[in-house]
């Protein structure tokens, strides 16, 4: 990563990702172009992360306290009443039980259909498969908005409306995770099909013993991606669901909000805090997955 | 991708034509055909009820009246005539293009001059600490945000106002003027998702052979320059894809404007998706409301055809 003089040699090509090469290398000395560029850097990261340094600062202040300016950023003196006072003003273990039987059955499902379709259009000979991969990829562009009306009356029809199905089911078909599957197991050789059908394994079982485990980190991505977007997601759920008793997190929050107004801020960013918690833990151990998952299939 | 394409055709080389004209061959054959319509039929029924259904039954049902209650009755095309006379939707429509162009624009610039700044030489654990921070909001959900920047954007205790008080600007009543409003919207829209274009950016960075800089500071380009002459040109594709993407979830925009202002003052903050909302679940009139959708679908297609057309004269590839 740091300077190496050796840029040009034959064979070695690196990237910008390494570094741009120092036009002097061999004398280290103080550059003004460079203190200013982590400065303006730094700037853009205090304003990235300082709303959110304050959102959990003012959570710990007790409530009376969380009007009062200057702001805090660091809590000298944490405080958890507002906390206390979150699991009083609203249900949250419901909140986040519905949140996590939500997020989790989508994401499994997903990555279930997604792997057990990517598969077949990856190593499957079948008739039509390109134009069928083709629609499945279609329907990646039209917008959510679009269809939530006719899904709504969907939903209705199948006498679903209310419940937790009525999120869970339609989300589980991906058209991304599907392309996002197929990508990783067209990356896998395809020798390791011809092996296993040499020692006479059927299709099913050359997919279940020697394609479905090397899936598992391309299955981790479609995962991850599933939990982080339906964690948060919050449309479908202001429209499909009507009793507070099938609310999601974020619902149950903006709702938490429109019932106490402005009265206590504690209170409301001490439930927006408990919601990022399962977000945070993605980011520090999924934030790679996250991150290819997200780019993947932009021609990077 | 393109390096499995290679070993792919060795094996069947090898084998010869012996083992295709065998029993189990053709017997793997057939039960690929199978296993391959199993493996599909969960992802292709879902679709197809979930997707292609409701998207054929939103375009017909643009052209009736349904509240529910009563039968539909076909109209003809009275629910768009409707739509694009109604003041509310054309505010909404005018608001939503007006969000897109400042949004995506103030995004992808900004996204783009953090990605430059990263990519150039600092201590790798820095360059971690602020790819990390970029990419922070985009875990988090737009409610939640949308949130406690009501609280930051406040007028009279809000943290905003309180750090620009101490440059002596006075408060500035965000959330209550047409405004304040739509530069709040953006701006928390702007704060959650550059961090996706920043992403796209440091990738396609990372694509630009350092030779090709090399080559510019020996031909003179140096310092900025050097950006101009070739992160530019290098960089279209990306631009495209990361200039496409933003503008597509751009014009979705919803969540951010329904918890920040929902769509207010007036209607200065309403967006083309909340009228969907509202004229759908508020108003219970789904025709017109499909209507709205079907409308919105075209610009977005029209768009993205648009860019990928300009996007001949103007993207350079190697």
């Amino acid at each position: 990563m740091t300077t190496t003089t050796d840029h040009g040699l034959a064979g070695h090509s690196p990237r910008l990702s390494e570094g741009l090469p120092e036009t002097s290398p061999n004398r280290r000395r103080f550059s003004w172009n460079f203190a200013i560029r982590i400065l303006l850097l730094l700037v853009a990261a205090t304003l990235t992360l300082g709303p959110v340094l304050w959102t959990l600062s003012t959570s710990l202040r007790s409530p009376s306290e969380s009007f009062k300016l200057p702001p805090s950023f660091f809590p000298w003196n944490p405080d958890f009443t507002s906390y206390g006072e979150v699991f009083q003003q609203l249900n949250i273990f419901l909140l986040v039980l519905n949140s996590a039987l939500v997020t989790g059955l989508i994401a499994v499902g997903q990555m279930v259909t997604a792997a057990m379709a990517g598969y077949a259009f990856a190593h499957l000979k079948f008739r039509g498969r390109g134009a069928l991969f083709s629609i499945v990829l279609a329907t990646m562009m039209v917008p959510v908005q679009v269809t939530i009306v006719p899904v709504f009356m969907l939903i209705r029809g199948m006498g679903l409306s209310d419940t937790l199905l009525a999120l869970i089911l339609p989300a589980i078909p991906t058209a991304f995770g599907t392309f996002l599957m197929r990508q990783y197991f067209m990356g896998l050789p395809a020798e390791l099909a011809e092996a296993a059908s040499i020692d006479g394994a059927s299709p099913w079982r050359t997919f279940r013993s020697v394609y479905a485990p090397l899936a598992m980190p391309g299955m981790a991505i479609v995962g991850i991606l599933a939990f982080n977007f339906h964690w948060n997601e919050f449309f479908r759920p202001l429209i499909l669901t009507i009793s507070e008793q099938n609310f999601t997190l974020p619902l149950g929050l903006v709702s938490l909000q429109g019932n106490l107004g402005t009265g206590s801020i504690s209170v409301v960013l001490a439930g927006v805090v408990l919601s990022m918690i399962p977000a945070l833990v993605v980011f520090m151990f999924g934030q790679r997955a996250l991150q290819d998952g997200l780019t993947a299939g932009t021609g990077k | 991708m393109s390096t499995t394409t290679p070993p792919r055709e060795r094996p069947r080389q090898a084998a010869g034509p012996a083992s295709h004209a065998k029993a189990p061959a053709t017997n793997g054959r057939h039960s690929q055909r199978w296993l391959a319509w199993i493996f599909l039929a969960p992802t292709i029924l879902g679709m197809g009820l979930f997707t292609l259904i409701p998207i054929v039954a939103s375009v017909v049902l643009a052209f009736f009246r349904w509240d529910i209650i009563s039968a539909p009755t076909f109209v003809g095309f009275d629910n768009f005539s409707e739509v694009v006379q109604d003041p509310t939707v054309r505010v909404s429509f005018l608001n939503t293009i007006l969000f897109v162009v400042v949004a995506v624009a103030f995004q992808l610039g900004l996204a783009l001059a953090l990605a430059i700044m990263v990519q150039e030489k600092m201590p790798a654990w820095l360059r971690v600490f602020f790819r990390s921070a970029f990419f922070f909001p985009l875990i988090l959900s737009a409610a939640s945000v949308s949130i406690f920047m009501r609280y930051l954007f406040n007028e009279q205790f809000g943290v905003v106002n309180w750090f620009l008080s101490l440059v002596g600007i006075p408060a500035v009543p965000w959330l209550t003027t047409p405004g304040g409003s739509a530069a709040v919207v953006i701006l928390v829209y702007v704060w959650q998702n550059f961090g996706f274009s920043f992403l796209l950016f440091i990738g396609g960075l990372a694509s630009i052979p350092v030779e090709t800089y090399e080559a510019a500071s020996i031909d003179g380009a140096t310092g900025w320059r050097r950006h101009l002459y070739v992160t530019l040109p290098l960089l279209s594709p990306t631009t495209l894809v990361a200039s496409v993407m933003a503008i597509i979830s751009a014009l979705q925009v919803f969540d951010q404007p329904y918890v920040l202002t929902r769509g207010g003052p007036g209607d200065s903050t309403r967006t083309a998706v909340m009228v969907i909302f509202e004229s759908a679940f508020q108003r219970l009139e789904f025709g017109q409301a499909s209507a709205i959708g079907v409308l919105l679908t075209l610009i977005i297609m029209a768009i993205t055809a648009a860019q990928f057309r300009l996007s001949k004269r103007f993207v350079f590839y190697q």
